[in-house]
């Protein structure tokens, strides 16, 4: 359906600014589709930003940000979201499967109320992320892990074809980051394209293809045996990163 | 025979002051869930006390006590309000508490001053105004109870329409924003609303004390219930009970109407707080008392498992 050179990403000269800091400073970013791409940095770099930049959520104050070629209000059907855990009050009176519907929302419309369709394809992701146990559960009743499960389940009933993910590993078990990491290559394997947010150096070789080094300017972004490199990371990290020497 | 005709009147006045405030509860019971789940239980109190000067300069402007357009002058001041703390939050760098602060008393003073002057003028029409600031549900006639029904009922029926739309808003922003729904628009609609559930209570229920009516059967259904819909619902019942109960227990004692109503949805909210299943103290003083006893006991299967264990393993460092 897209033109087989088509980016699945693309952002050209992209600038941020809250206020006067600028927090994005002339992006440019290609993401190929079918990637499994981790944006890395410290923080205050960016990482957050720039997926709300994609997802035009923060305004920029100048450049471009494509999807498949075309701006991202017309591929929004395609594109889904998982926010940062942290950004929603768990205590919300609702259920794990209610929650798990609300990606269904966008491509039901306005007025129309999810049915027997959007509660099959609900309980489907729950099952994909393990979840399907705790259907009706009220989300305060969750750990951590199966919190960021949900929402992982929310993004799958998008039914996207390109996925931004905002720190899915933030404060999970091993256990669920086991279970994150083999959904987002079976991802990939589908076809995907999966931008996520990462904070840990140390898997980014072993779960992701692809890297983009940030620090408020992109510093390098590529395949991750070419760009996970330490003259990189340093110049990422400012030289505060010692455990990389013996790479 | 006139007794009996004296009776027949109270009675019909007290349905009629009844039935309003039971429709006002109703309406801002529902509503007010919304803005306790999104933090902005303040909001309807700028929006109430914001409203004053909106009563006065309607009557100002027509000279007429005509509850619409009393509600209409209301609805315009207090949205005005609300608009005005919004743009403050988002064009400069004082924070929502100040700007709440600010607007409030502004707004309030200036009707408490635009009142007097009113009174001050003679206009023998004028008798009555000064009800909206702690409420008068004595003087709720027939024609205001349409007012509130009506437009309570357009509020709640576009709450409905508009159901998973605002859920979504409240629940998750962010996603909301990223599957295109319109969050600025929604926000106004949201808020609209809100002033529609407080401007239809003004005149029963009063500026000052009005917000309570917002935010307490909120919280009270809020204990009992872990489902939206079924907390909105809770809610509605809960403002309803509210209102009628504060209507049947002021009105022979002559106690003013607005406070009573106030008083009895606060002590749904303390009877919820204390008696609900899972949140409610009691609840919770419980389950911590059996906590505590099966870690003792457990505990103590501990003790006495790693004393055996210990006891062996002296026989065992003894016997080689």
């Amino acid at each position: 359906m897209q033109a087989p050179d088509a980016k699945a990403i693309q952002v050209t000269d992209l600038t941020v600014a809250y206020r006067e800091t600028p927090v994005l400073w002339d992006i440019d970013l290609d993401v190929p589709p079918g990637v499994l791409l981790a944006i890395v940095g410290p923080n205050g770099a960016g990482k957050t930003t720039l997926i709300k930049a994609i997802l035009g959520l923060v305004r920029p104050a100048a450049g471009n940000i494509l999807i498949y070629n075309k701006p991202y209000d017309a591929q929004r059907r395609i594109v889904g979201y998982v926010p940062q855990r942290g950004s929603v009050d768990w205590d919300f009176p609702t259920s794990v499967l209610d929650v798990v519907m609300m990606g269904r929302y966008g491509a039901l419309g306005w007025i129309k109320r999810p049915g027997k369709q959007e509660r099959e394809l609900a309980m489907n992701a729950l099952e994909r992320v393990g979840m399907e146990k705790y259907t009706n559960r009220q989300i305060s009743q969750l750990s951590g892990g199966q919190q960021q499960r949900v929402f992982l389940a929310r993004a799958l009933v998008q039914d996207a074809t390109v996925y931004l993910m905002d720190e899915p590993f933030q404060g999970v078990d091993a256990t669920t980051e086991r279970a994150i990491v083999t959904l987002l290559q079976e991802l990939r394997e589908n076809g995907k394209t999966v931008v996520v947010v990462h904070h840990d150096l140390q898997t980014v070789t072993d779960y992701f293809d692809w890297v983009t080094l940030l620090n408020i300017r992109r510093i390098a972004s590529g395949p991750v045996d070419e760009t996970f490199t330490p003259e990189n990371l340093r110049e990422t990290y400012g030289g505060r990163i010692a455990f990389m020497k013996n790479r | 025979m006139e007794h009996f005709y004296f009776l027949t009147r109270f009675d019909y006045t007290l349905m009629i002051v009844t039935s309003g405030a039971a429709l006002l509860g109703t309406v801002s019971g529902a509503l007010g869930t919304y803005a306790v789940l999104r933090r902005q239980s303040l909001l309807g109190d700028v929006i109430s006390h914001a409203a004053l000067p909106g009563i006065a300069i309607a009557f100002l402007l027509t000279g007429s006590k005509t509850p619409l357009l009393l509600v209409l002058g209301a609805a315009i001041a207090g949205w005005l309000g609300a608009l005005i703390i919004l743009s403050i939050v988002r064009l400069t760098r004082i924070k929502y508490d100040s700007a709440f602060g600010l607007v409030l008393s502004t707004f309030f003073g200036f009707g408490m001053v635009l009142l007097s002057l009113i009174q001050r003028s003679g206009n023998a029409n004028q008798a009555g105004l000064d009800d909206f600031i702690f409420g008068q549900a004595a003087t709720i006639l027939k024609r205001d109870v349409l007012t509130i029904g009506i437009l309570g009922g357009i509020a709640l029926i576009i709450m409905l329409i508009f159901w998973k739309e605002l859920k979504l808003l409240i629940f998750d922003e962010g996603f909301a924003a990223s599957i295109g729904l319109p969050i600025r628009a929604l926000d106004i609609l949201l808020t609209s609303l809100l002033v529609i559930a407080i401007v239809i209570g003004l005149q029963a229920v009063g500026a000052v004390l009005m917000s309570a009516m917002l935010v307490a059967p909120a919280v009270a259904a809020r204990q009992w219930t872990d489902r939206l819909n079924l907390m909105v619902l809770l809610a509605a019942c809960f403002g309803a009970l509210a209102g009628v109960s504060g209507t049947i227990i002021s009105s022979p004692i002559r106690i003013p109407t607005g406070p009573t109503i106030i008083l009895c949805a606060t002590a749904m909210v303390g009877i919820s707080i204390a008696f609900a299943p899972n949140r409610g103290l009691l609840w919770n003083s419980i389950k911590q008392r059996r906590n505590r006893r099966s870690l003792k006991i457990a505990t103590g299967r501990l003790i006495g498992a790693t004393a055996v264990k210990n006891r062996m393993k002296e026989n065992d460092t003894r016997r080689s």
